[in-house]
């Protein structure tokens, strides 16, 4: 088992994602700390922890949502505290909740992404991403009226958008059913993406990943560069648990 | 110029989202029309007292119908976290702020347009000036510019409704004073040149508070 055990990186590849002694304190408690970690281009990690180990603030901090109490974050070498704008254009982000107005329709919705992020040829990358989605049928009606796993998928849509070389997911399975978590996988893994994900199933996100990763307590509790067998993932996220 | 393109895309979408629910003009309209009808009840055979408490009435009736219109602003933006999805969006913090910025000012341009012709047509008040135009833009840019800073702020607390008032209507003082005294003088007889020292007043406290508020923005969403 790795503990707090730095990434070995080929001198030569920039890291897709670079986490420097990142931290990150509310108030008194600390949320993140001295969490460091590098994702090469093209991994899929996927980061474990019990309730309350840190993993939603480290994706809101990677999504540049929240800033932190100190460390630093880089992508491709470029840092958020100075080029958070060009690094949020790369950033595909899939959260708890959808970024989905309910009162717009799902292409209402797209449209109005699709201008903030300058995607190229809106309508014809909307509708391709509704057909794989099984979404394309109920384009023009509002998102009020979309079950949760359809707003899910039409999140999947929105993340994907704007073609992101990274792709940030908090719990992305919640409330899909099989074919839609095999379109999830399927699309997100266009272009060779690095994706970096959090999941509270062990099996399914070890399955969905290249790599792995468990929190604990605001740590990187166990890291190995390559991944680790079965075994290994849940005999290391028991010991996690016994610190939380 | 790509940042107020951007913020234009936010405003249409505010604006869109309202096109299709209907939620905040409707409610508004009927609350502004309400109280102005009351008041004209409340003077209705006395036409001299009407004509020196109209300008009173009217912001009076703009501010309590701004508010119902910005504490709603935020709120969309809340609902399944769509205030994450901008800021997760490669457009700056500042470009958040003048998209809703430029989406309240159009919501109070909107109510306005409708609830003049009402205020004029019950007060016997000729509202259809040039001095009178400009003062009600100049005062709604203001009006706009820190509610929704205050919106964004009242929007994270529990008792919001109750928090934006408590926040907006001591700030917001000056430029109702400002308002109501430019437009008495106005709908007394007066021109332009007796009303520079209001304008300038209101003026002033734009530019002041757009800057401002535009400069801390990004903190308020960001904590």
């Amino acid at each position: 088992m790795n503990i707090q055990e730095p990434v070995v990186m080929a001198a030569e590849t920039i890291p897709a994602v670079e986490i420097k002694g990142l931290s990150r304190n509310f108030g008194t408690f600390e949320a993140l700390r001295n969490l460091s970690l590098a994702v090469q281009p093209g991994e899929t990690l996927a980061i474990f922890g019990h309730n309350g180990a840190g993993k939603t603030t480290l994706l809101k901090i990677l999504s540049t949502v929240m800033k932190p109490t100190g460390g630093e974050v880089f992508y491709g070498g470029l840092s958020i505290a100075a080029d958070a704008e060009n690094i949020r254009r790369r950033l595909g982000v899939l959260s708890h909740q959808s970024f989905l107005y309910s009162s717009l329709t799902a292409y209402d919705n797209l449209v109005f992404y699709s201008r903030l992020y300058d995607v190229a040829d809106c309508d014809t990358r909307i509708k391709h991403l509704l057909n794989r989605l099984g979404l394309r049928s109920r384009m023009y009606d509002k998102v009020g009226t979309f079950s949760r796993g359809m707003s899910q998928r039409l999140a999947i849509a929105r993340a994907l958008l704007h073609r992101p070389e990274v792709v940030l997911m908090d719990e992305p399975e919640s409330g899909l059913d099989t074919f839609a978590m095999d379109t999830l996988w399927q699309l997100v893994r266009e272009d060779s993406r690095t994706v970096i994900f959090t999941h509270h199933n062990l099996e399914r996100g070890f399955q969905a990943a290249s790599r792995v990763a468990i929190m604990a307590r605001g740590k990187m509790f166990f890291c190995p560069d390559i991944k680790c067998s079965p075994g290994e993932l849940e005999k290391a996220y028991a010991a996690s648990l016994e610190m939380a | 110029m790509r940042e107020i393109a951007k913020a234009c895309v936010i405003a249409a979408k505010d604006m869109l989202t309202e096109i299709r629910t209907r939620e905040v003009i409707s409610s508004v309209v009927v609350f502004a029309v309400l109280v102005i009808v009351i008041f004209n009840f409340a003077f209705g055979s006395n036409q001299q007292a009407a004509g020196l408490v109209a300008p009173g009435i009217i912001w009076v009736t703009f501010a309590f119908a701004g508010i119902l219109s910005l504490n709603r602003s935020f709120v969309l933006e809340k609902e399944e976290d769509c205030i994450e999805g901008l800021m997760v969006a490669p457009i700056s913090r500042e470009a958040i702020y003048l998209g809703k910025f430029f989406g309240n000012l159009l919501f109070i341009f909107l109510i306005q347009a409708i609830v003049i012709p009402v205020f004029s047509l019950l007060f016997n008040v000729g509202f259809f000036n040039i001095e009178l135009v400009l003062i009600t833009i100049l005062a709604s840019v203001g009006f706009a510019s820190v509610g929704t800073l205050f919106a964004a702020m009242a929007v994270s607390t529990r008792a919001r409704e109750l928090v934006l008032p408590i926040l907006f209507f001591p700030v917001i003082t000056p430029v109702i004073i400002a308002a109501v005294n430019a437009s008495a003088v106005i709908l007394g007889g007066g021109v332009l040149s007796d009303i520079t020292q209001w304008l300038g007043i209101i003026g002033a406290f734009d530019i002041i508070f757009i800057v401002a508020s535009y400069l801390v923005f990004c903190f308020i969403i960001e904590e």
